[in-house]
């Protein structure tokens, strides 16, 4: 009897060894799966477009009829400028949004109000964002298709990511440094300006760097506000900022290589295909650098900051 | 010149600048939030739809008029069960293997993951969605036209994949962090009366990281719910209340970006797409309220 006993208990112990071994694989199998489709979906994208970025003119001319021919320039340049407006606009708003929200914020109405209406808009589909920037921005304000339209939109989409890594990145600064500041009479102002967001530095602009890629690659927020198509001759040079194909005018259309590659990848010739995945692999590309630079730029500064 | 300010107004400026910044966005989002809903409640309010009808009619085409009413066809069920469709099976097909690797990275290889494995999935996060629909749209449509012997191959099927692709690492990255939340104490506890390593993640730590994940999983369908391009690219855009998982339909994301551009504003055709775009706005409000609720509720269950 006892031995019976004995022999179930270790039937039952080596069953759940086994299923230990099996669980374990199943999870190692998925892992690797996952593993493999990320390498292989970027290495699918760069093996398709690479080729196309050592074309002639790919990279330097602009396209012609409607994008399915020439190259993508005024595509490249149109999202550098859509994103570098969007940083200009979004990086101190929610820089001192975030200060407020961890620094001056009693914990009260105030702070519950405020963090709720920037947990709603990052959950708002983006396409959302688009509809309501075009129709106030577009059509109520009169701006048209504009890249300033765009750019807001963008910013819209990017203040709670951006806010909540700078949130977090003020409140990781040790308690210490805040009570030693304020022991030598420092206002609240002084300490946030001159050592918490220097202390924080580092992982605000690994931050903002991580972000400005999510920004470079949106596309459903900016089809209805910076519109779907590029001037057909822009010219660099011109100062004159309210004319149409001044470059820099940031009320005049501008397409993204996003939208644009959502705007013909549907087209059948060969030449546009190439293109598509030219497009994408820059994208790509750009994406991949942003990834790498932010965690350069986190560490190097953080080097810096701790070292000297 | 700052240095010269008395240090109370020198922190009155603070305090203005930065409530300033905050005050700004809360307002925005109001703004938004009012103008989709005025926007959208007009078709009902001003236009004279049937509220019944915008959402048990099946027939959606504004270009075409009703005779009965004198009103562009909105019956957006299709167009909802569509967005619903692509949501759940995509949130079934990530799930498992966003959770699966987020066990194998915080249970058995943590360094492994740490080093390798969160680095590529955070990749993941940053691949733009225009990206994935052209992958979609090339690879998925041409394997799901070779596999199921179909003429298309544009549907829910793929559309649902390419979104699963999607929501992956926002549910891993969310999965992992709820996983290491767990304390340490409850392994070893458990390790310690002789459970074996997957009876210990199977009984413990899911157990007990349940509401995080539950919460993973609604973000990651909140994602799913609102993706508008990659979705575009593969779900063919014919709105006709679907049939089967292989036939060309069309999420109310799709309608949206399809329509929107077409009709002038003020037109009920144009009012009838802000009323999909408050349903949009309404179900990611949903989705917050009840994450609110699973935090609530994890929080008083553990006193």
């Amino acid at each position: 009897m006892a031995n019976a006993t004995a022999q179930a208990q270790d039937a039952r112990i080596r069953r759940s060894m086994r299923n230990d071994k099996i669980a374990t694989g199943i999870l190692t199998v998925i892992v690797a799966i996952v593993m493999l489709i990320v390498v292989a979906m970027v290495a699918y994208i760069l093996f398709q477009g690479v080729g196309q970025l050592f074309q002639p003119g790919f990279l330097t001319e602009a396209s012609r009829s409607n994008g399915t021919e020439g190259g993508i320039a005024y595509q490249l340049f149109d999202s550098f400028y859509l994103l570098v407006l969007t940083l200009v606009i979004s990086v101190p708003i929610s820089l001192f949004g975030a200060v407020f929200l961890v620094e001056y914020a009693p914990d009260g109405p105030v702070t519950k109000v405020a963090s709720t209406a920037i947990e709603t808009l990052s959950s708002l589909p983006s396409i959302v964002v688009g509809m309501f920037g075009f129709l106030m921005f577009s059509v109520n304000f009169g701006w048209g298709y504009s890249l300033i339209s765009g750019a807001i939109a963008l910013t819209m989409f990017n203040i709670p990511i951006l806010t909540r890594v700078i949130t977090q990145a003020l409140e990781d600064v040790p308690a210490s440094q805040r009570d030693a500041c304020l022991a030598m009479g420092l206002t609240r102002w002084e300490t946030t300006l001159h050592v918490l967001i220097p202390a924080a530095m580092p992982a605000i602009v690994t931050g903002i760097v991580l972000s400005a890629g999510r920004v470079f690659g949106e596309a459903a927020a900016l089809l209805f506000t910076s519109g779907m198509s590029s001037p057909a001759r822009l010219n660099f040079l011109s100062l004159n900022f309210a004319s149409p194909t001044c470059a820099w005018n940031i009320f005049r259309p501008g397409e993204s290589l996003a939208v644009h590659i959502y705007k013909i990848y549907g087209e059948g010739s060969p030449e546009a295909q190439h293109i598509v995945w030219g497009a994408a692999a820059v994208l790509m590309i750009c994406v991949l650098l942003f990834n790498v630079l932010s965690r350069i730029a986190g560490k190097a500064l953080a080097r810096r900051m701790t070292a000297e | 010149m700052a240095k010269q300010m008395p240090k109370r107004s020198l922190e009155k400026v603070g305090l203005s600048v930065t409530g300033a910044c905050v005050a700004l966005v809360t307002l925005v989002v109001v703004a938004l939030i009012v103008m989709v809903a005025q926007r959208g409640l007009s078709t009902f309010l001003k236009d004279g739809v049937d509220v019944l009808n915008f959402f048990t009619g099946t027939k959606w085409n504004l270009a075409m008029t009703d005779e009965a009413t004198g009103l562009p066809y909105t019956g957006a069920l299709p167009l909802i069960v569509t967005s619903f469709a692509v949501t759940i099976i995509s949130t079934v097909i990530a799930l498992p293997i966003a959770i699966g690797s987020a066990i194998y990275v915080v249970e058995i290889q943590p360094k492994f993951g740490q080093k390798y494995f969160q680095p590529l999935i955070e990749l993941l996060v940053g691949i733009p969605s225009v990206v994935f629909g052209l992958i979609g749209f090339h690879v998925i449509v041409a394997a799901v036209r070779a596999i199921f012997n179909v003429e298309m191959g544009l549907g829910i099927l793929p559309g649902s994949i390419v979104l699963a692709l999607m929501i992956l690492p926002t549910i891993t990255t969310l999965s992992i962090d709820a996983l290491r939340a767990v304390p340490q104490s409850y392994r070893d506890g458990s390790l310690a009366l002789g459970y074996t390593r997957w009876q210990t993640i199977w009984h413990v730590v899911l157990k007990s990281a349940t509401p995080s994940l539950m919460t993973a999983v609604i973000l990651g369908m909140t994602r799913a719910f609102g993706e508008t391009l990659a979705v575009r690219m593969v779900i063919g855009g014919v709105e006709a209340m679907p049939t089967s998982l292989l036939n060309s339909a069309s999420t109310i994301t799709t309608t949206l970006t399809t329509s929107m551009a077409v009709y002038a504003t003020g037109s009920v055709q144009n009012d009838a797409l802000w009323t999909l775009g408050l349903l949009l706005m309404g179900m990611s409000l949903i989705f917050i309220l009840i994450i609110h609720l699973i935090g609530a509720k994890g929080a008083k269950s553990r006193g």
